[in-house]
């Protein structure tokens, strides 16, 4: 069964004017279909506006659908009794990790979610060890979460999440404000989480480099579903990715541009550096 | 600037005072405070002298420290106590010009300024031994009462805790808005108050505005945690009484008897 579906989601964002009549309608989401299975990971793509955003919030049940619905675990999320729940079973992190951190010490904020779900004391402690522990922030728990590098703080963000259990967590571009070092360390982290714990893990993203350790990969703009696939097969259709406005990795690119100059052995949609040393390799020695 | 003020700091240190309960030490503070207006006797303020000597001598804060959050408030203290020494009447004691000191009013004077000093010593004590959230989750337990009278103490202490929290960030906020600012030749340093209080505003204005984006991040960010106020949530560090919380209260009591057995007792 998937863990989180969606049919037919469309969302409008409405804005009043003083008297309270609608005075434009922005369509934020169109007829977005997605069905991700336990354990995956996903990356879904979009630039500025594209929808994705919205779309995460709408797992979490903070934004409810204006047409067809979202399943998480089977439950709806526009049912008010299911929201606790959800929340549990899909906990999100967001951009900005100043924003995020409740507690004025790691380990308070760790333990947030464990307090807000009822767990009692003993147990609150023993999910915190353990979720600083996985997200390698354990010898950090007595610091203040202002002393932490951005990377370090989506890191203790993150355990916050994991503390609560959750079968799924979806990350709302927890890298857009890190340096490379910390971005580095998230997505390490993500995919630790998906390897070791077999959360599924939905990785929202502009950054296509992030992407390529996804088993799926979805591009979004103007609130649809454009391309759906595994990233290799989504970095080879470089032409479309282009008129999306979204700039492949480097040597992707270079792959490609060295393929349409006559080095045919390549294969479309090279991800790493490494993949495309070997193939150059392998060129070379049939040449 | 900001950062000179002790008042309602913590100051780390190892001591029996910083190990109490923050209940404990909320009622110790409020004792300490009523005591001081028990009764205007000089013994009374030799008994509440020698408790706040030891208090302090207690929770290993040093002296120089504390002192230094009181120059705040200095203003505020000189000008309550010019009032009472020149706006009391009675028998006079010196004049000069328009003003008259009179006995009553020097006795009045001291005994006030004795008093403002106690009381920001005695909360200092308290704020300085105390961490944030430890004060927090105390006035929440210790307050619980109130829930009785519809007063959502724990809303308000949940309040005060993140405002606390958001407290440096602001500030380093506030840094770099000023540096910004400059940076597109504004000038705060020179003109008249009026001028520079008008320099203010676009400082205030993205201020305000980046609290509000903050403050609804954060919303956000509590409700996907689970947060749906404080029923049916657990604590991670709940406040249990152990055995020298119990001897705290108990020193407390004997301490306000006496102050209040010495008033009655005791002929000045």
């Amino acid at each position: 069964m998937s863990i989180v579906e969606t049919h037919n989601l469309s969302f409008d964002y409405i804005r009043r004017d003083e008297e309270g009549n609608v005075s434009s309608i922005n369509r934020a989401l169109n007829d977005v279909e997605l069905a991700v299975e336990k354990g995956e990971f996903i990356a879904i793509l979009g630039g500025n506006g594209s929808g994705k955003s919205t779309l995460a919030k709408h797992i979490n049940a903070i934004l409810y659908p204006t047409e067809g619905y979202v399943m998480v675990d089977g439950k709806k999320t526009s049912e008010e009794e299911n929201i606790l729940s959800i929340r549990q079973k899909a906990g999100m992190v967001f951009q900005n990790p100043d924003n995020q951190i409740i507690g004025s010490i790691v380990e308070e904020d760790v333990g947030f979610g464990p307090e807000n779900m009822g767990v009692e004391t003993k147990g609150i402690w023993e999910r915190v060890e353990e979720s600083l522990k996985t997200l390698g922030m354990w010898e950090y728990r007595k610091h203040s979460p202002m002393r932490l590098s951005g990377g370090q703080k989506q890191r203790v963000a993150i355990a916050g999440v994991v503390a609560m259990h959750p079968e799924c967590i979806i990350m709302d571009e927890p890298t857009a404000m890190l340096d490379p070092a910390g971005r580095k360390d998230v997505i390490r982290a993500a995919r630790a989480l998906n390897d070791v714990e077999h959360i599924t893990i939905i990785l929202i993203t502009h950054y296509m480099e992030e992407v390529i350790y996804a088993n799926r990969v979805f591009v979004m703009e103007k609130g649809e579903i454009r391309m759906t696939g595994t990233p290799r097969e989504i970095f080879s259709r470089l032409e479309e990715l282009e008129e999306l406005r979204l700039t492949v990795p480097q040597t992707t690119k270079l792959a490609a541009e060295l393929k349409k100059r006559g080095l045919k052995e390549i294969p479309d949609g090279i991800l790493t550096d490494e993949e495309l040393i070997q193939s150059l390799c392998r060129s070379y020695l049939t040449m | 600037m900001l950062r000179e003020i002790t008042l309602g700091q913590y100051y780390q240190a190892e001591s029996r005072l910083h190990r109490l309960d923050p209940r404990v030490k909320l009622a110790g503070t409020l004792i300490f405070i009523i005591s001081l207006f028990i009764s205007q006797k000089v013994a009374c303020y030799a008994v509440a002298t020698v408790f706040l000597i030891c208090m302090i001598r207690l929770s290993k804060v040093p002296f120089g420290y504390m002192i230094k959050g009181m120059k705040a408030i200095a203003f505020i203290m000189l000008l309550t106590v010019a009032f009472n020494l020149f706006l009391t009447s009675g028998e006079k004691l010196v004049s000069f010009w328009v003003f008259t000191i009179t006995k009553e009013g020097l006795k009045l004077a001291i005994f006030t300024a004795v008093r403002l000093a106690y009381l920001i010593l005695g909360s200092t004590l308290m704020t300085l031994t105390t961490t944030p959230n430890d004060l927090t989750d105390g006035m929440e337990k210790g307050l619980g009462f109130l829930r009785l009278f519809r007063l959502p103490v724990h809303e308000i202490a949940m309040m005060m805790s993140i405002a606390l929290r958001f407290i440096p960030i602001l500030m380093e906020e506030t840094d770099k808005i000023i540096k910004a600012q400059q940076a597109r030749g504004a000038d705060f340093e020179s003109g008249g108050i009026i001028k520079r209080s008008k320099a203010l505003v676009p400082i205030l204005v993205p201020l305000f505005v980046s609290a509000f984006r903050r403050a609804n991040d954060l919303a956000m960010a509590m409700e996907a945690r689970c947060y749906h106020g404080g029923e049916g949530r657990t604590k991670m560090k709940p406040l249990i009484y152990k055995a020298w919380d119990i001897r705290a209260y108990i020193i407390l009591a004997c301490y306000l008897s006496l102050v209040i057995l010495t008033a009655v007792i005791s002929p000045i």
